[in-house]
């Protein structure tokens, strides 16, 4: 892909930016809820509220404020977020590699899943495999991920106890780490009791996570590949006497995959918006964790800042599956 | 090029499947250890300055704060005051000084003495009207302060009977002056260093924070060694948390759920009416300018059959906004359920069932239990005597907009929180017009009320306010519903001593 592309695409995300910016700035401003209604002592008079405007620069004009932001985001400086006291870039990239170690886990399981579902249901086409697989991903795509979270809560941490329910890391760990990717970390430090519990925690969030892209992934990959199944150039591996396994495995699934990475990119932004609702219930520590605590408290210059990184997130995230989408299909390559 | 192959793919595996299996094995075994507590807590902890910002204000975090920092003043657990840093407290014979007394052989957990100039520095940080404090209002009616061997003394500025008070509640902590310059503000939300019964260990936001006993603590160390509160905002994963052995407490679960576990074996439960009451805010717009609407819509809430049905009786009724824990209450305001003489009341007016009065109410769902089922029977009643409500469901955050520009609908459910007890912070701010906290704004009430606010006499204060609650319940200028309880289970083999102030402080929790 020629660098010249990527540069044209980067440039494209500065309007995608100000426009998210735009929108992101207005809502939270026309929404009800008022942060400084939500901290007013008990006792607080009029020049008490005009002060803690004045603290938390919501006392000029709309326009201003806005402009303010703007200024301040050129030069690095994303705010301080009301609720937590600290500056709002530090506190999203502190949470932020939490949420990608676990949506790239539900990612990599989602799609090995997946494939391996696809893959049977087509080799079995018409047999109990395939109905049992066709069943199965019609229930993983027909309950929500926070559902399955809840169930998953019920089964595997209550019924047979036998994962953590919540958090990230078992509390009593002692380790102190020097990067907040604490999995890689972890392994690259050798330290694989502390990535045992990392791991452990991260079993039925990912669960929960990957249960309905699975099944989206195999729907989509078993389709391809019956489609596959019936070109001409799988007709001439039947021909040349190739074994089913390998007509399947190497020549319809290496056309058939482009349509599910595809389709594993884009769901991949989803993935990280599917987690704010699952962190939840499982009192992960990431970004969508946070990003509920500050809608509660109407922490404004937190809020923009999450939806900022999130835009920024989903603009890198679908330039890297376009790239990926070249590199596995010649046509495009070539073309 | 490195390629995984299935070698490699094999050995990681053969790494992961045991730490798996061990932390599985750990689960109970860390929750039920004997010098370990585990807490489920409804709430993240957002910040570790216990005195700035929306976190300071937060009633539901100070139990993290409490158990880390010492206050000025304790509370015991049934909201008397005791000694908490300071021993002495009190006013000189003309309210206008004060005089505050620091206990010797307090230690900051970095293990420097705490002195006077803590509690000064604290002080004056607090009333400083660009420190951020949301109490200023309170703390900077002291200033000039003295320091003579132990005893701090100050002027008074401006009267404030509840100044003491204050110091057991909201923001009212003592920070370390040396440790918290040197860090800086980000500094101290590092490493927070406070003078209470545990230090912390470890903090990782929005997941949990492990905390280590003091041992120099004044108040002689806590029974549990380590302590960890593992913030876990879904009531579900809460009582999975408990109900699988990975926590040995947890407080804020559905009633029906409570019920439920208390029975498991292994675990118990107890319960405790809190500081903590719910209640209908009435607004002086139309139809409540009609003193017989008001008193109709009160009489005609059956708050027993509501607490039973709704809450499995876990509530209790009540009548003014002052809890029987509370220094105002007073047990002779009454009243009652009577759908009798709340169908007459509204006939006076012209209303019937037939011709009701129409009006809204608002209400949250889901914030508080069953608060919209509640409201939702409250309305049915109402039906019954001539009033048709429309119930229109807000964001907790929506009520504190309207709430602070007088534009709540005639009727609006609330719960309304007061840990010290004080009428000043439930009647007065909750009634008073010139809070942003009242929505039944007018001068008759604001007459019996403003006065008390520098009231010198503490019996004629507290008289006040008893006839100031008389007052608001003849007229009707509020519908107080009942006084929450709030549902702790644990383990057994542990002695779990209930708060009335809501607190869940592991230095008070023992093994049986």
């Amino acid at each position: 892909m020629p660098l010249g592309y990527i540069g044209k695409r980067l440039a494209m995300a500065i309007p995608t930016l100000f426009g998210v910016a735009v929108v992101v700035f207005v809502l939270l401003r026309v929404v009800p809820g008022d942060p400084i209604a939500m901290m007013l002592p008990p006792g607080a008079r009029a020049d008490d509220i005009e002060r803690l405007r004045a603290l938390y620069g919501l006392n000029h004009p709309i326009v201003e404020q806005f402009g303010r932001w703007l200024l301040d985001l050129v030069t690095g400086n994303f705010g301080t977020s009301i609720s937590l006291h600290q500056g709002v870039f530090g506190l999203i990239m502190s949470r932020l590699p939490a949420t990608l170690e676990l949506a790239l886990a539900a990612l990599v399981v989602a799609t090995a899943a997946g494939v391996l579902f696809g893959v049977a249901a087509a080799y079995w086409r018409g047999r109990w495999p395939e109905v049992a697989v066709d069943a199965l991903t019609g229930l993983g795509m027909a309950i929500p991920d926070f559902l399955w979270a809840l169930l998953l809560v019920l089964a595997l941490g209550v019924l047979l106890p036998v994962l953590p329910i919540s958090g990230r890391i078992d509390p009593r760990t002692e380790i102190s780490f020097v990067t907040e990717f604490y999995l890689a970390e972890s392994f690259v430090r050798g330290e694989f009791a502390v990535a045992g519990s990392l791991l452990a925690h991260m079993v039925l969030p990912v669960a929960a996570l990957a249960l309905p892209l699975t099944a989206a992934i195999s729907r989509i990959l078993k389709g391809a590949i019956n489609e596959a199944m019936s070109q001409d150039y799988i007709l001439m591996a039947r021909v040349k006497g190739f074994s089913k396994a390998r007509i399947v495995w190497r020549e319809a699934l290496r056309n058939a995959l482009v349509p599910a990475v595809t389709l594993s990119g884009v769901q991949f932004t989803f993935l990280i918006g599917g987690t704010v609702l699952v962190e939840r219930i499982f009192g992960y520590p990431g970004i969508g964790n946070m990003a509920i605590g500050a809608v509660i408290d109407r922490d404004l210059p937190l809020i923009q800042g999450i939806v900022l990184i999130f835009a920024v997130l989903f603009i890198v995230v679908n330039l890297l599956v376009d790239m990926t989408y070249v590199a596995i299909n010649p046509r495009i390559r070539h073309g | 090029m490195s390629r995984v192959t299935r070698r490699h793919f094999l050995q990681a595996t053969a790494a992961g499947l045991p730490a798996l299996g061990l932390i599985g094995a750990n689960r109970a075994a860390d929750a039920q250890g004997a010098k370990a507590l585990t807490i489920a807590y409804n709430v993240n902890l957002p910040s570790w300055d216990p005195t700035v910002g929306l976190s300071a204000v937060n009633p539901t975090i100070q139990s993290i704060y409490k158990s880390v920092f010492d206050q000025y003043i304790d509370q015991n657990p049934n909201l008397s005051f005791k000694p908490g840093l300071l021993t002495k407290w009190g006013w000189n014979d003309d309210k206008s000084k004060i005089s505050v007394t620091l206990r010797n052989g307090a230690f900051w957990h970095d293990g420097t003495p705490v002195t006077p100039a803590d509690v000064v520095w604290s002080l004056e940080r607090a009333g400083d009207p660009k420190g951020g404090n949301p109490i200023q209002f309170v703390w900077g009616k002291i200033g000039n302060f003295k320091v003579d061997g132990m005893t701090v003394t100050a002027d008074v500025k401006e009267f404030e009977p509840t100044l003491f008070k204050w110091m057991a509640f909201l923001t009212g902590y003592v920070l370390p002056k040396a440790a918290y310059e040197k860090a800086g503000a980000e500094g101290f939300e590092k490493r927070p260093i406070g003078s209470g019964p545990y230090m912390v260990e470890a903090f990782e936001r929005n997941a949990f924070v492990r905390l280590k006993a003091f041992p120099k603590w004044w108040g002689g160390k806590p029974a549990f060694d380590s302590v960890v509160f593992k913030f876990v905002p879904d009531a579900t994963s809460r009582v999975a948390e408990v109900e699988s052995g990975s926590s040995d407490l947890t407080i804020e679960i559905p009633y029906e759920e409570f019920d439920r576990l208390k029975k498991k074996p292994g675990l118990e439960g107890t319960t405790t009416p809190v500081s903590d009451i719910a209640m209908i805010f009435i607004t002086n717009i139309e139809p409540m300018l009609d003193r017989n609407v008001r008193l109709a819509l009160h009489h005609a809430i059956d708050k027993k059959t509501i607490v039973n049905r709704l809450l499995r009786g876990y509530g209790v009724p009540i009548d003014t906004l002052e809890a029987p824990q509370y220094a105002a209450f007073d047990p002779s305001i009454k009243v009652g359920y009577d759908p009798k003489l709340a169908k007459a009341l509204m006939a006076k007016s012209g209303f019937s069932p037939e011709k009701p009065v129409k009006f809204t109410i608002q209400t949250t769902r889901g914030f508080k239990p069953k608060d919209y089922e509640m409201i939702q029977a409250i309305v049915g009643m109402w039906r019954k005597v001539g009033a048709e409500a429309n119930i229109e469901i807000y964001e907790i955050a929506k009520h504190f907009e309207l709430r602070a520009q007088h534009k709540l609908a005639p009727a609006a459910f609330y719960n309304w929180g007061n840990s010290i007890g004080d009428p000043s912070t439930s009647t007065g701010f909750a009634m008073f017009g010139p809070s942003p906290h009242s929505a039944w704004k007018t001068p008759d009430l604001d007459a019996k009320i403003g006065p008390l606010w520098g009231e010198k006499d503490e019996a004629k204060r507290i008289a006040g306010y008893k006839a100031g609650d008389r007052y608001i319940a003849e007229e009707g200028y509020v519908i107080p519903l009942f006084q929450y309880v709030q549902p702790i289970t644990y383990r057994k083999g542990l002695k779990v001593v209930p708060h009335v102030a809501n607190y869940i402080l592991p230095q008070s929790i023992t093994p049986a």
